[in-house]
């Protein structure tokens, strides 16, 4: 049983239809990709995933219990967390209150703790910033707060939305060498991406998603050596 | 000097009834962005249910008794229990449904509860039509005098019950988890969701605590001022509730500590304009100051220009 399974989903925006049967399955333990161009839905299928959106139709199984209609409140409760497009860190807010609001369903102080050790542990330049409204930071440190928030739910399941969006270069590999960290932790990850060199270089699997549908699923090195997709994402010739 | 400091206490006093007031639009703007204009007939329900309460318990003979000491935070504890419902009802009922309109749809609903609420007020079964007098449940006494200024026990007591109130809001909204799910709800509902909070929860609470400390000013308000009870559907409720937004758009709309500070800052305003240039002109000070504030800092004093970082 995969951890995630996603059958048949279709989603609309009014009279849009923004995904058209989607089926992808997420195992265990993995880096899973979606890559794929603007408006191909993306990040649709992440919100529909984490209960901000609902579908008008088909299933979403997390470690095999339906989820899909169910609000986002209580799917961070069963162990999803979603680190949204554009970063969404409460600006008005510290960053310290950003991580304490990362671990807002959990009581176990001490765990807690740990994990907010071990967030800042990775994402070193937060720690120096704790008392910043999170506003103030940097594009780079946003990602790395929405990030390290998202981590403080204890996830067995992250999704990451465009983490590499508007950073340059250098941040972009700091970012992708800390997602390898986190799931070399233990915590399996569904990636969004429009980076897609970067993902497949990451990721064990790879969807690639056309104007709502899943037209490649492969292995990611399969799919990263793919003419069809070196030609239409990696910019290749 | 005497003048001054007692335009100064005065003026203290009835601002901080108004913060209260202006606390309860600035929380709702906050989080859901649209003006509650139904504010205005919760205080005067809070009032009401003061007036009721006192009535049922042979609290407002006139030439009776004089009330027990206890009557005074009975009556508050009753009306504010009274309006938090109140307030929770309205949000789960009117509110709610139209979380996904347009903001236009929300306010004219609101407008609606407003005209709804004034009018089921004035039927017999409720207040009814009769403009009443508030009993003085507060010893109507001087408690002490410095420098020739009377320090009234009702003004002291307004000024202490609204700054205990406003302390536990400050406590609440910045320091405790709750707070922190509201701030984050004010921010940004979808992305508060993805943290867990159950925001329609949070909302409901945010309109219970507002309604609450609507209660409690309208209550205030009629201590201090026991002819004003009058009728439900009197415009001093209306102008009372105007002012009070007003209040809460000088401080910055949204803005805590802003709707604290405009309150206050409109209760010296008014003072100071009746003691020293006419007293028939008082709310006219008011509303120049909100003009003088939205050309000088359109956001409000506390308030910040909204740029977004992309």
């Amino acid at each position: 049983m995969a951890m995630l399974e996603i059958r048949n989903l279709d989603v609309h925006y009014g009279a849009i239809h923004a995904l058209k049967g989607v089926s992808l399955s997420v195992e265990a333990g993995q880096i899973v990709t979606l890559i794929g161009g603007n408006g191909a839905g993306k990040t649709t299928t992440l919100r529909a995933i984490s209960g901000l959106l609902r579908p008008t139709s088909g299933e979403i199984l997390f470690e095999g219990q339906p989820i899909h209609g169910r609000p986002p409140h209580e799917l961070v409760r069963l162990g999803l967390a979603h680190s949204p497009e554009g970063r969404g860190v409460f600006a008005n807010l510290t960053v310290d209150e950003n991580l304490d609001l990362g671990a807002y369903t959990r009581s176990d102080k001490a765990g807690i703790a740990a994990d907010r050790d071990r967030a800042l542990r990775l994402f070193p330049r937060l720690r120096e910033r704790l008392q910043q409204a999170a506003g103030t930071l940097s594009g780079g440190e946003q990602q790395m707060l929405a990030m390290a928030r998202a981590l403080l739910a204890r996830p067995r399941l992250l999704l990451l939305d465009e983490p590499s969006l508007g950073l340059a270069p250098q941040v972009v590999r700091t970012i992708f060498d800390i997602i390898r960290e986190i799931n070399a932790a233990g915590t399996t990850i569904l990636l969004v991406e429009q980076n897609a060199h970067m993902a497949l270089r990451v990721a064990h699997h790879g969807y690639v998603l056309e104007v709502g549908r899943i037209v490649m699923s492969e292995r990611a090195s399969v799919l990263a050596a793919s003419d069809d997709v070196r030609k239409a994402y990696l910019g290749g010739h | 000097m005497t003048k001054l400091l007692q335009t100064l206490f005065d003026g203290v006093a009835v601002g901080s009834l108004y913060a209260l007031i202006a606390l309860g639009y600035t929380m709702v703007y906050g989080i859901l962005q649209f003006s509650n204009f139904a504010h205005s007939d919760i205080f005067m329900t809070g009032a009401w249910i003061a007036y009721v309460v006192s009535a049922a318990a042979g609290w407002a003979v006139i030439g009776g008794d004089t009330p027990p000491l206890y009557s005074g935070l009975v009556a508050l504890l009753a009306s504010m229990a009274f309006c938090g419902l109140l307030g929770f009802g309205i949000e789960r009922l009117a509110y709610r449904p139209l979380r996904k309109a347009p903001r236009l749809n929300v306010l004219i609903t609101a407008i609606g509860i407003s005209l709804f609420l004034e009018n089921i007020g004035q039927r017999k079964e409720l207040f009814g039509t009769q403009p009443q007098k508030m009993p003085q449940l507060l010893p109507d006494t001087t408690l002490f005098t410095v420098a020739d200024v009377n320090f009234r026990i009702v003004d002291l007591t307004v000024i202490a019950v609204a700054l205990v109130l406003m302390g536990v809001l400050q406590w609440l909204v910045f320091r405790t988890r709750l707070g922190r799910a509201m701030r984050a709800v004010s921010y940004n509902i979808p992305v508060a969701s993805l943290m867990g909070i159950n925001v329609d929860r949070v909302i409901s609470i945010t309109f219970v605590i507002g309604s609450t400390l609507a209660a409690a000013a309208g209550f205030l308000y009629v201590m201090k001022y026991p002819g004003a009870l009058k009728q439900p559907a009197d415009s001093t409720w209306i102008l009372l509730g105007l002012k009070c937004f007003v209040a809460a758009v000088i401080g910055g709309i949204g803005n805590v500590r802003g709707a604290m500070l405009g309150g206050v800052l409109i209760g010296l305003m008014e003072m100071f304009g009746a003691a020293y240039l006419s007293p028939h002109m008082r709310d006219i000070y008011v509303f120049s100051l909100l003009i003088i504030v939205l050309l000088v800092r359109p956001a409000g004093l506390l308030g910040k220009a909204t740029v977004e970082k992309v």
